[in-house]
């Protein structure tokens, strides 16, 4: 679904790579936590696969197409198979939840129809189904995640992407935005988290694949936070 | 389209200021390339008209004037050198038509064209000249014969429109291209003002903007309302300024000069067609172009 083949990224105007020589693949399906401290590369390697920009040199790959070379034009197509999670909701202020959720699938130009029966499914799956109505400054900050979780999530893409989305939540508000992620993830989407939690990282013990600088330093199938391999 | 339409709509009201600001830059620019296009067909009008009526008049000497040319003082040109005159006139290819004018002829007109005024006994019959009237094939080619006639003997002087005229149309042009020349910055200045707008508008409404290049809404999306926004604001100036150049021609031409200055050819509404119509290409163009470049930069994927 991901793969990474001998990716480097090097920002203009700096001399040290943000990524160096990275070599991942994701299968679909697959659940990955991406941890390493702050300026190891996990943004960037997140932006990657959305094509915010391209490698310096390498390939990539996402979800059958090669990023590294798709024409611009052809970007927006590639966006419609991932979602995406931000540690800033990024939710529109003036929007209720419902028009919030419903806005990712208007601006793809889905029909009116069909906005109307998905967004309900879609909070009834992240349990925000009583508050459709509520603008998000009236929500706490683990609902206002879920809000944003539904919008990555609505249009069902393939690849959740999800950057320190438990980062400006207390412990309890994290897990259960965790076990929203992990049932998403049952549904065949690929879900790649970036984080610094490393309690979570702990108790899920997924595969975890840990930055440092720039470079793999640790690719581990039940992984924890701390340890090296 | 319902939500390009939508935020079209929020857009303008959100910039509502700005948007005036445009509109009426819009306006007053677009008038006067508008007004400068209808003024280039006037003086081309006038120019086919007057240019088309010229001769080239040849007087020929007279007793009673002792002035210049190739005369014989105190004599009047004598048959042989009118004769030959009007061989070598006759002869020349540039030449279209020519007519004799005798001085009773001439005097005739003179007094007919002021007999409502004093100037109209201020010549006497004696003073008139006889003279060449020369039609020519291109009214612009003057030069060739004025040179050839000009030596020959029994000629008194050549008068030419020309010299007079040139130079009048010299001045129209000039002014009519500096007008055309005038708008052109104004309207660059719309272009800018246009193209801010729209960078003011990409970063009030950046959130959502990041929003939908995340979700994969396509440039067009995107841009689309931006385009649409820059598009009505020059369209409501276009349709300003096509007024008032309507108004224009109606009011400064059809109810005034036209009843005033009769002897000319006024332009009418299929110039004002013209103008019009380039006023809103050019409003069109001058939007979407700013529109474009601004976007591409600011909306980058």
């Amino acid at each position: 679904m991901i793969k990474f083949e001998e990716v480097s990224r090097i920002y203009d105007g700096q001399t040290r790579a943000a990524l160096a020589n990275v070599n991942i693949e994701i299968d679909k399906g697959e659940f990955v936590f991406l941890v390493g401290g702050s300026g190891s590369g996990k943004s960037t390697l997140l932006k990657l696969v959305l094509r915010e920009f391209r490698p310096t040199t390498g390939r990539i790959y996402v979800a059958g197409k090669d990023v590294a070379t798709l024409p611009e034009r052809k970007i927006p197509a590639l966006r419609r198979e991932i979602g995406m999670v931000s540690q800033d909701f990024r939710l529109l202020p003036g929007k209720t939840v419902f028009e919030n959720v419903a806005f990712a699938l208007q601006v793809i130009g889905k029909p009116r129809s069909l906005i109307r029966k998905v967004v309900p499914d879609t909070l009834e799956l992240v349990g925000l189904g009583d508050k459709a109505d509520r603008r998000p400054d009236e929500l706490s900050g683990g609902e206002q995640q879920r809000v944003a979780i539904a919008r990555a999530f609505v249009n069902h893409p393939k690849i959740l992407l999800a950057d320190e989305p438990t980062g400006n939540l207390d412990p309890d508000t994290s897990v259960g935005i965790m076990r929203l992620l992990d049932r998403i993830n049952r549904s065949e989407t690929t879900v790649v988290m970036a984080t610094h939690d490393w309690a979570m990282v702990d108790q899920m013990r997924k595969r975890v694949v840990e930055l440092d600088t720039g470079h793999v330093v640790r690719d581990q199938a039940r992984g924890i936070y701390g340890a090296r391999a | 389209m319902r939500h390009a339409l939508s935020e079209t709509w929020s857009g303008l009201r959100r910039n509502a200021g700005i948007t005036l600001a445009v509109i009426m830059t819009m306006w007053v620019s677009l008038s006067l390339f508008g007004a400068g296009i209808i003024a280039a067909q006037q003086v081309n009008l006038l120019k086919d008209e007057w240019y088309d009526k010229i001769e080239v008049t040849v007087y020929l000497c007279t007793a009673k004037l002792q002035t210049g040319g190739n005369c014989d003082p105190g004599q009047d040109a004598t048959q042989e050198q009118k004769d030959r005159l009007q061989a070598a006139i006759t002869k020349n290819p540039e030449v279209e038509a020519v007519y004799y004018e005798t001085k009773a002829e001439a005097y005739a007109q003179f007094q007919d064209l002021f007999k409502d005024s004093p100037i109209k006994d201020s010549l006497t019959l004696d003073e008139m000249q006889d003279s060449f009237r020369v039609k020519l094939v291109d009214p612009q080619q003057y030069a060739g014969l004025a040179s050839q006639v000009s030596l020959m003997p029994g000629v008194q002087k050549i008068q030419d429109l020309h010299q007079i005229l040139d130079p009048v149309f010299k001045w129209l042009g000039a002014l009519q291209w500096g007008t055309i020349a005038l708008s052109v910055l104004l309207l660059l200045a719309a272009a800018l003002q246009i193209g801010t707008t729209i960078r003011m508008a990409t970063f009030t409404r950046g959130r959502e903007i990041g929003i939908m290049r995340l979700v994969g809404a396509s440039n067009f999306y995107i841009m689309g309302p931006f385009l649409l926004e820059s598009l009505i604001a020059a369209l409501i100036g276009a349709v300003c300024a096509a007024g008032t150049l309507v108004f224009g021609v109606w009011f400064i031409i059809m109810r005034n000069a036209q009843h005033t200055l009769e002897a000319f050819r006024w332009v009418g509404w299929p110039e004002t067609l013209i103008s019009v119509a380039s006023v809103f290409v050019v409003a069109i163009v001058l939007s979407i172009i700013p529109t474009i470049i601004s976007a591409r930069r600011y909306l980058r994927v």
